[in-house]
């Protein structure tokens, strides 16, 4: 079985690779180009980008357990529709992703979908709670490519010591939020202009700041490799870009939201501006683009939170935190090219190459010989975000019914193809 | 989609959650917050409250303005002083009016705000009177009341008060006659206190020389001075020269966090006392939402004393509220009150 993508821009930033050439899959591999071969299906590319698929490496799937919400069905279809080919899910599921029964009935229930590869996370600790360390062995073998603690981050400091002592035994890698909960406390935006007037309780950038300052010093005493996943403040980038000179393992990744929204965005009570971590201000923002230009930020990922309607139908802090944001990562990326802020080889690696390596997978990269997983953009067409352009079961964006640009003609995984426009 | 136009600063356009109140010929739908509001309509709101003074000195204490209305009072919150004088101002202007206090009914039942309030507008009401712990609320439950409801802010979370700000400036405009020389503080919680910030907003809309706010660290919010403020950590510099004092109330679990450390140690910096009111203007005028707390923001000798108008703001609270009621529900039904502006 051999597939063709014909005449499309390659884009593959691990082979520091960007020509226009045709791109052959043979038995689900990116094979060598061959102009003998019989084509068994042949994808026309001209005008479009040819990338590897992309990997999220923070998304809530909400299954088991908050299928109101959504489920891996959806959110998987979703997915390949805005070309990620690997999703990491996230382990505050009910029952939580501590168990090796939960790790196979998500991996099951992903086959059974047939859409995007999904990547379970396994909790940190059991329950989630921060007390007492899960199975990660265990849950490593039967699938978890990481260990995570998701956005229960009230930990002591010598459990998480010993948590990281424990993933190194095994070299799992561990995602952190870093988020002091008691700095946070009852806060549901930055702390800063728009919160003051607006009466809201306040986030301050220590909650992040605190809780990396206690990371590195942790790191400083173990080998353990962590990933930071949704960085929200410029002195968040500063402190990782410090310990990372300074040889740690830590890497760190940001929601793309965040690469353009702020609170300035949010002057009125929509709760769809209800995010964790919050918005936070246009410096913040501008150290986070500057993060990826400069490697210290080596992914971007979508945060994604899809929500049930009534989850938001109440007064702002009462309403839950997250945005629906897997379908807007592209065109949000897509921009950042656009306005020069980012090259296009930055914007597909921090996508592709760069989550692939933290967490040691094989994956994100158009090399001959492996697993083609493959997307196909389109990025300058345009669409609009809703009705059946919208896949996510989640409609809690603050995008939602806007014009975006830039979208996936055609998406491949294991050489399959598994969406066309 | 694109944020690269978007100015970073805070905006001068008014905000959506502004405009909600607002009809497109700018006439009051629901009163939401002071922010976003002009001075004229603030004025405007003073004249009408100036027309309907003279109502509780009447014998029979009623006017048919609003007759065939219905005004729910819906409090999420316990309160007895803003409760009661929303009462009487509906019922001053003949509206049938109904109390409910869900704080001890249905959402404890675990019925959401908005079915709450659907089941009600079920039942023909054309106003509703909302207090919620939730900053924000209001707004809320003015985006999803049917178009002929009307929504009055009577406290949401930390974030507004207006009906407390306006009677605030009714009760300093009928002392002080006119705003611009005004310099005006305000001491105490401004971080939770959704009454500060309304009357910070209002102050500067109606173009008061100086608005000054005097609190420990702990109880100011983030970039305060972005409020329009001058920020002061000593009750002394801060009280000179002033016209007008405000004093706030302070909630008594701040002392149990990381906040404050004692009442009397509060009571020692930021009390009012005679003694630190010297160095106020002579006629200086002292205001507190209530209730007060004798001993922990001001002496009862300052609560009681000659520069108190604590009692008249509550008098003049009915007054306005009966205005600002008219005003949202039936704007074409008040005939231009005849009073001398000042």
């Amino acid at each position: 079985m051999m597939t063709l993508i014909k005449n499309g821009r390659i884009i593959d930033p691990a082979n520091n690779t960007d020509v226009v050439a045709d791109l052959y899959i043979e038995n689900g591999v990116i094979a060598e180009a061959n102009n003998k071969a019989t084509i068994d299906k042949t994808i026309d590319a001209s005008g479009k980008w040819v990338v590897p698929g992309f990997i999220d490496i923070n998304t809530e799937l909400r299954e088991p357990g908050y299928e109101h919400k959504a489920t891996i069905q959806s959110e998987t279809k979703a997915a390949v529709k805005s070309g990620f080919t690997s999703l990491c899910c996230s382990p505050n599921t009910k029952p939580v992703l501590d168990s090796t029964a939960v790790v196979r009935f998500i991996l099951d229930k992903s086959v059974e979908a047939g859409f995007a590869k999904v990547l379970p996370t396994g909790a940190l600790t059991i329950g989630l709670d921060g007390k007492a360390l899960s199975e990660m062995n265990s849950l490593h073998k039967a699938g978890c490519v990481a260990m995570n603690q998701a956005a229960n981050s009230n930990m002591d400091a010598a459990t998480l010591r010993g948590a990281l002592l424990y993933a190194e035994t095994f070299n799992i890698p561990v995602i952190l939020k870093a988020e002091d909960a008691s700095i946070r406390g009852q806060g549901c935006v930055h702390d800063g202009s728009v919160s003051s007037r607006l009466g809201l309780p306040g986030i301050s950038p220590s909650a992040e700041t605190v809780a990396i300052a206690q990371i590195i010093a942790l790191l400083e005493e173990t080998n353990a490799r962590v990933h930071i996943t949704g960085l929200s403040t410029a002195k968040g980038v500063a402190m990782i870009a410090s310990a990372q000179r300074a040889g740690l393992k830590i890497t760190a990744d940001t929601h793309a939201h965040q690469l353009h929204l702020t609170e300035q965005d949010m002057l009125g009570f929509d709760a769809n501006y209800h995010l964790n971590p919050p918005l936070r201000t246009a410096e913040d923002r501008d150290a986070l683009i500057e993060g990826i230009a400069k490697g210290v930020i080596s992914a971007v990922s979508s945060g994604h939170q899809p929500h049930q309607p009534d989850a938001k139908l109440a007064p702002f802090p009462s309403t839950a935190a997250g945005i629906s944001s897997l379908e807007t990562v592209l065109p949000l990326m897509l921009e950042l090219v656009q306005r020069k802020l980012l090259s296009e080889q930055q914007m597909i690696a921090c996508l592709s190459q760069g989550p692939a390596e933290l967490l040691g997978l094989s994956a994100g990269s158009l090399s001959v010989g492996n697993v083609a997983d493959i997307c196909v953009i389109d990025p300058l067409a345009t669409w609009q975000a809703a009705g059946d352009l919208w896949q996510s079961a989640g409609l809690n964006s603050p995008y939602f019914g806007q014009q975006m640009i830039g979208q996936v003609s055609q998406t491949l995984v294991n050489g399959k193809l598994v969406f066309e426009k | 989609m694109s944020n690269a136009g978007k100015i970073d600063s805070l905006s001068k356009l008014i905000p959506d959650h502004c405009q909600l109140q607002l009809t497109s010929n700018n006439q009051l739908k629901h009163f939401l917050t002071i922010e976003g509001l002009s001075k004229e309509l603030l004025t405007e709101i003073m004249d009408v409250a100036e027309s309907f003074y003279a109502v509780a000195d009447q014998p029979v204490k009623k006017v048919p303005i609003l007759r065939g209305k219905t005004i729910v009072n819906l409090f999420f919150e316990n309160s007895t002083r803003t409760r009661t004088t929303f009462e009487l101002a509906a019922k001053r202007l003949s509206a049938d009016v109904m109390n409910i206090n869900i704080a001890t009914s249905a959402t404890s039942k675990g019925e959401s705000v908005l079915d709450t309030i659907r089941n009600l507008e079920a039942m023909q009401v054309d106003m509703f009177v909302v207090r919620h712990a939730d900053s924000g609320a209001a707004h809320f439950i003015a985006s999803h009341v049917a178009p002929h409801v009307s929504v009055i802010n009577a406290g949401d979370g930390q974030h507004a008060h207006p009906t407390q700000a306006m009677l605030d400036m009714f009760t300093i405009r009928r002392v002080k006659k006119d705003f611009s020389p005004l310099k005006v503080a305000i001491v105490g919680d401004i971080l939770h206190s959704r009454v500060a910030r309304s009357q910070i907003e209002a102050l500067n809309t109606l173009g008061v020389k100086e608005v000054r706010v005097i609190a420990p660290k702990t109880l100011l919010p983030a970039d305060t001075d972005a409020l329009g403020v001058d920020v002061y950590d000593d009750l002394q510099s801060g009280l000179k020269d002033v016209d007008v004092v405000i004093m706030l109330r302070l909630q008594k679990e701040r002392m149990q966090g990381a906040l404050l450390p004692s009442k009397q140690e509060y009571f020692d910096c930021f009390g009012l006392t005679e003694q630190k009111l010297k160095v106020a203007k002579p006629d200086v005028m002292v205001m507190h939402p209530g209730p007060v707390n004798r001993g922990i923001e001001m002496d009862a000798a300052v609560a009681d004393g000659p520069h108190s108008v604590i009692l008249q703001q509550v008098t003049n609270g009915i007054a306005i509220r009966m205005a600002i009621m008219t005003m949202t529900l039936s704007p074409t039904r008040i005939s231009k009150p005849e009073v001398a502006k000042p």
